[in-house]
């Protein structure tokens, strides 16, 4: 199991360093593709077909989004002017690496071996959460009836999204 | 935009038609199978982004169709928030309260609200995608011009 | 152990491309691989071997589940993720109908 995980991982560590690196970026929007649809072979690995439905949707919906955007405007990621400060902005992201690795390690202490996992809050919500909530789907129990206001507020920022989309992309005002 | 062949065209007619079908089951079945509002909404809007791909902005008369999905978007929230509201009026005073019976788990009829909140969220999300993609569309239309 | 340290290096690629690139959609293209990092971390953290799906069905008891509350967090992110790349994208596109590249020293250079 987490070999195969490591596998598909590694590749999409490969194509995301591909995105980054891509000369053209029509390119570099198909390795994030490649990335995204990945991680949905992650999910039905890691036995989270919720997850694996919405992502392969998003990420339909986001590449023909991105390459609406990229065909309407420029493809080539220009390299007429050198970068000049391209040391330091290498240097800056090392330095940043260290400091997340840091915090990583802090955070990797605290957690259990992958496929140990002891529920401690979770356990209220799965057992006896069918009872209580009357939905066969522990996700969707969690979702609407255990965490609302989250989910609450997730559906407004997507309205408030929505709204700044509109906003910033008009060009003739209303009357 | 232009539209593409009659291929596509027919293609489309008939695809479209069975991604929404799809979409409305899985906002529907929420709660007893994988997906829920937030998929089930993203499979509608993707029927609508199919069918204008495929037929070119000619297809919708598209201002009146973003006003339209942007309301559309907004009484769905208002729906999902009024619905949490009657909580705190129905029985014990909690937000988000779940009032109606719970039901027997593995029935269409059960999950008391949560069903109703699936299908508003999934207007929701349907909604707010098509709005996204309508103005894409329509700031294409008028930069062309 | 390994997963978590790759999708760290995930998390580490998507944060130099947000640093060392200089055109928009690239830091877009980064900070989608920075979402996607983080959204399998949590699915990683929540996985127990040997569970099954967080779906109650008959023959299959509440105590061989896996964590279905880092599913339900990630099944919000990835819906919010679509939408703020579509405002990125569209402050992309808004930027280049104004300055012609999508250079970010050069929209610097012009500004005005």
């Amino acid at each position: 199991m987490e070999v195969m995980l490591s596998v598909i991982i590694g590749f999409m560590i490969i194509a995301s360093i591909t995105a980054i690196y891509a000369k053209d970026l029509l390119s570099a929007i198909i390795a994030q593709g490649f990335v995204g649809y990945g991680l949905v072979i992650c999910f039905l690995i890691l036995r989270a077909p919720d997850l694996a439905i919405i992502q392969i949707v998003m990420e339909t919906v986001t590449l023909i989004i991105m390459v609406a955007v990229v065909l309407d405007s420029s493809r080539e990621e220009f390299d007429i002017m050198p970068d000049k400060t391209q040391g330091v902005t290498i240097a800056a992201s090392f330095l940043f690496a260290l400091v997340l690795l840091i915090y990583f390690n802090r955070a990797i202490s605290g957690l259990d071996r992958f496929g140990n996992h002891t529920l401690r809050m979770s356990e209220a919500y799965v057992t006896g959460a069918a009872e209580q909530t009357g939905s066969a789907n522990l996700v969707a129990g969690v979702l609407w009836d255990f965490r609302g206001y989250d989910t609450l507020g997730e559906a407004t920022v997507l309205f408030t999204a929505a709204i700044g989309v509109i906003t910033i992309i008009r060009l003739v005002g209303k009357k | 935009m232009k539209g593409m062949s009659l291929i596509v065209k027919k293609m489309a007619q008939l695809m479209s038609g069975l991604i929404f079908v799809y979409g409305a089951y899985i906002a529907t079945h929420g709660h007893l199978t994988p997906g829920g509002g937030f998929a089930g909404g993203a499979l509608i809007a993707g029927a609508f982004i199919l069918m204008i791909l495929a037929n070119g902005s000619g297809y919708v008369r598209l201002k009146r169709q973003e006003e339209g999905s942007s309301a559309v978007e907004s009484a769905a929230v208002l729906m999902a928030l009024l619905l949490a509201t009657i909580g705190l009026a129905a029985g014990t005073m909690v937000f988000f309260n779940n009032y109606l019976p719970p039901g027997i788990p593995g029935r269409l009829i059960s999950g008391g609200v949560i069903p109703l909140y699936n299908v508003f969220i999934g207007i929701e999300v349907a909604a707010a995608l098509m709005t996204i993609f309508l103005a894409l569309v329509i700031y294409k239309e008028e930069i062309s011009k | 152990m390994t997963v978590f340290i790759l999708s760290f290096l995930m998390l580490l690629v998507g944060v130099h491309g947000v640093l060392t690139r200089r055109n928009l959609i690239k830091v877009v293209i980064s900070l989608t691989i920075i979402e996607f990092s983080i959204f399998l971390m949590l699915a990683l953290i929540g996985f127990i071997s040997g569970g099954e799906a967080p779906i109650l069905d008959a023959g299959i008891s509440a105590g061989r589940m896996v964590d279905p509350l880092p599913q339900a967090m990630v099944l919000t992110a990835i819906v919010i993720a679509l939408a703020t790349n579509a405002m990125l994208l569209t402050i992309a596109i808004r930027l280049y109908k104004k300055y012609g590249t999508f250079d970010i020293r050069r929209i610097n250079e012009l500004k005005g």
